[in-house]
């Protein structure tokens, strides 16, 4: 019996990412949930500006390319156009939380009925490492060589608990993948992100820390363990918001 | 026992699922290289019959090269 094998939705062709770059294994879970939900051949995914900009070549539904940080303005459009279909983005930070900080506020703030994977890797990995809004205070990246400066850059920006003051959001929670367990919360919190589509229930956020082993100049091991040490102390995981638990809790 | 299959090829040698396995029987084969030029990952020499099946090693791989039988 098979416990284990790519998923239909994730094509049989080799990923371009860097070795151990955990975006491969936010794409493995974001496949198994089109193959659980049975929705591959109904989702049209939004690929964005980023490592990830290639995203169309790995999934098995269709997938859009569109401009820097506008993949929940195309998303909208598409899912308005036809809403029978479940619209996905895969975003990065530099991508979400930067050049397309307006489009995600307001993507979420209407409720889109869009499922969002937001990877937080604190970095701009695809132009080569420069500080990215979600880089932590003191990190050293190609544009904060001596480590990134609050008095000069500000803080790190914290999506999930920014949009959790909006009222219009269904669904936001930060998750990680740098163990087997997180891996295995990951999938769940993401799977529903998709199911709230499926129910008509609204904008879906799952914002992934992800690791960057390249750009963090870390062995693949190190940049999940910096995932521990540095990340989660200043992004905590969990669920930011859930609005339907939350009335049927009232 | 288990039986795991790696898509060798197109393994990066990035190890996390050398790290990953709790029984610790997998390795990167610094002996091999593969058309990607990576030291791919292998399972240690007589362990499959160790191998539970849990399948750690292929749920923390980001590139998919394992599958995983039981
Ligand atoms: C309009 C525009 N501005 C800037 C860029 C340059 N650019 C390409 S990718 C990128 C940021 C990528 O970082 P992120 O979204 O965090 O994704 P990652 O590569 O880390 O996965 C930038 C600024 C661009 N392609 N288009
Ligand atoms: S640069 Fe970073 S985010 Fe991009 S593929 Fe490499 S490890 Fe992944
Ligand atoms: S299936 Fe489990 S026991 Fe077998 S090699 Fe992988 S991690 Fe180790
Ligand atoms: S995790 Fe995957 S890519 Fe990395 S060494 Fe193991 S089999 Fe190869």
């Amino acid at each position: 019996m098979v416990v284990f094998e790519r998923p239909h939705a994730l094509l049989d062709v080799p990923l371009h990412y860097c070795p151990g770059c955990t975006h491969g294994i936010v794409h493995r879970l974001v496949a198994e949930c089109l193959d659980e939900l049975e929705i591959e051949g109904k989702t049209i995914g939004i690929a964005p500006v980023g490592c990830s900009v290639m995203a169309y070549d790995y999934f098995g539904c269709d997938v859009i390319e569109a401009a820097h940080g506008r993949a929940p303005a195309v998303a909208t459009g598409v899912k308005r156009a036809d809403p029978s279909k479940i619209v996905f983005t895969y975003q990065g930070d530099g991508d979400l939380a930067s050049i397309g900080t307006a489009e995600t506020v307001h993507a979420a703030t209407r409720n889109e009925n869009i499922t969002v994977i937001f990877i937080n890797n604190a970095i701009y990995g695809m132009t080569g490492g420069q500080m990215a809004p979600t880089s932590l205070v003191g990190q050293v990246t190609q544009t904060s060589p001596y480590g990134r400066d609050p008095k000069l850059c500000g803080y790190p920006v914290k999506i999930c608990e920014m949009l959790s003051q909006l009222e219009g959001p269904e669904y936001l929670a930060r998750v990680t993948v740098n163990n087997v367990a997180r891996v295995r919360e990951a999938k769940k919190a993401i799977k529903k992100a998709f199911q709230n589509q499926i129910d008509g229930k609204g904008f879906s956020l799952v914002e992934v820390l992800s690791a960057c082993p390249t750009n963090w100049g870390k062995t693949p091991k190190d940049a999940l363990k910096w995932i521990d040490d540095a990340m989660i102390p200043y992004y905590p995981l969990g669920v930011y918001k859930d609005r339907s638990a939350d009335q049927e809790n009232r | 026992m288990a039986k795991l299959t790696f898509k060798t090829d197109s393994c990066k040698g990035c190890g996390l699922c050398v790290d990953a396995c709790p029984k610790d029987l997998l390795e990167i084969a610094k002996d091999k290289i593969n058309r990607k030029g990576h030291h791919p990952a292998q399972l240690k020499e007589g362990a499959d019959a160790s191998c539970v099946g849990c399948a750690s090693c292929a749920i923390m791989c980001p590139d998919c090269i394992i599958t995983v039988e039981r």
